[in-house]
């Protein structure tokens, strides 16, 4: 038997004596509580064991619990996702639905301050191809209406009508290149013409050097031009330079913003220019 | 047998222990003759047999001294096993490392002892170190004395021998 062997051997024997005095005295002796101390410390021992698989249990039955938790949530967390979702798209029709109602009654508004014969139109449609600023309304000849009849928005005038049909018309809006309306500045009552550029800014042309024109004046139809009623808003000015020549270089920031339009109002009263160019043709 | 000379001499320890004792003021002496014969044992018999005697001399003790059976059995086992360690790691031949190791013992014998009864709050010792340290000198003085007699006894048996066959001659 070798060393080693031997001390092994002797280590085991040793361990296995001490714990046999451990139990005899623990057997014999009493601890604080009364209990003896070879019941206090087995309970001791076991009460850890029965700690350690209860944890152990226990986080086991957590981490399962957690798992078919969370397959539950996903499924729960999808059908609140669907239900969100509905509710978004619920919120923006009633949001759309309030803005609409807003407008109407914008336009209601207007046409009730205008004193003028109108149809509500809503916009259906914008110009084909980006060089023509146009866009399309639900209403047409059915509804009385005729070429070159002002539309108007609350915010300002928007443009003229120019290719009705039946059921809709096509609107030349005012900053369509070819469009142009008589204008006239609100403070300094100088007249003009206000043509469209193509893009989202107006041109006041023909105004004179001696007119006094600054920036932020209003500018309004004049009504001379036979189609747009007098006194609606085309915008304000935006810049004032001189162009070398009798008259002012202007540019009007318009005060519709044609982007956002949804629903105009055609006038359907003739203006007098046009009651009278109607009247010598007939 | 030689278990048989183990179990005699922790039984002649006993007695002399409980002999002596009654000889002595207070009924106690700074002597533990039990624990010089585990330790002795174990020096020269190895650890294993070291704790064996140390287990059935300090079962013995407790049981005759009305204690907690198991406290002086665990002490001694300790020592008795440390003992035959050192004896198996190095040479303890000399007298003064015979007395450390039986000095240590004791006190490592009072320190196991002592400190399992309070710690089992069954007994208090106060201080007592100058008790240890007597008993741990008095332990290793007997144990010396002990290891000189049981070497030296043979050749003084044998020499005696000699001188008397020289005489009838």
């Amino acid at each position: 038997m070798t060393l080693l062997q031997i001390r092994q051997r002797s280590g085991y024997l040793f361990l296995g004596v001490m714990l046999g005095h451990i139990l005899l005295i623990s057997a014999q002796v009493n601890s604080r509580s009364g209990v003896p101390v070879l019941e206090a410390v087995t309970f001791g021992i076991f009460s850890e064991i029965q700690r350690g698989v209860s944890t152990a249990v226990s986080g086991t039955l957590r981490v399962w619990n957690g798992y078919v938790g969370l397959r539950h949530l996903k499924v729960e967390n999808e059908e609140l996702k669907r239900r969100l979702a509905a509710a978004e798209m619920a919120a923006q029709e009633q949001r759309a639905q309030a803005d609409r109602a807003r407008g109407l009654q914008q336009l209601l508004d207007l046409r009730d301050r205008a004193n003028l014969q109108t149809a509500a139109a809503e916009i259906i449609g914008a110009a084909a191809t980006p060089d023509f600023r146009t866009v399309t309304i639900d209403k047409g000849t059915r509804d009385g209406l005729r070429p070159d009849m002002a539309v108007i928005a609350p915010a300002g005038v928007v443009g003229r009508i120019v290719v009705p049909s039946a059921r809709a018309a096509k609107v030349q809006l005012l900053i369509d290149r070819n469009a142009a309306a008589g204008a006239i500045v609100e403070r300094s009552r100088a007249q003009g013409v206000i043509v469209g550029g193509g893009d989202e800014r107006l041109r006041m042309e023909y105004v004179s050097e001696v007119f006094d024109v600054v920036v932020g004046d209003l500018v309004m139809t004049s009504g001379i031009d036979g189609i747009y009623p007098k006194g609606f808003a085309i915008g304000r000015v935006e810049t004032v330079e001189k162009s070398g020549s009798a008259y002012k270089r202007i540019t009007v920031k318009p005060a519709v913003d044609f982007s956002a339009l949804e629903n105009v109002l055609v006038v359907v009263t003739p203006t007098a220019a046009r009651e009278a160019s109607e009247g010598s043709s007939e | 047998m030689k278990a048989a000379r183990v179990v005699l001499a922790v039984a002649l320890a006993l007695a002399l222990q409980t002999t002596l004792a009654r000889f002595v003021a207070r009924g106690t002496i700074a002597v533990d003759l039990v624990l010089v014969v585990v330790v002795y044992v174990a020096l020269t018999s190895g650890p294993a047999t070291g704790l064996l005697t140390g287990t059935f001399a300090g079962l013995v003790q407790d049981a005759l001294s009305s204690s907690v059976i198991g406290i002086g059995g665990l002490a001694k086992t300790i020592v008795g096993f440390l003992a035959g360690i050192l004896g198996t790691q190095f040479i303890v031949a000399q007298s003064v490392p015979r007395f450390v190791v039986f000095f240590g013992a004791t006190v490592v014998h009072a320190v196991v002892f002592m400190g399992l009864y309070v710690l089992l709050d069954l007994r208090h010792f106060g201080v007592p170190y100058a008790a240890v340290t007597g008993q741990a000198v008095g332990n290793a003085v007997v144990g010396v004395v002990a290891f000189q007699v049981v070497e030296l006894l043979p050749g003084a048996v044998e020499r005696r021998r000699s001188q008397r066959t020289r005489l009838r001659r």
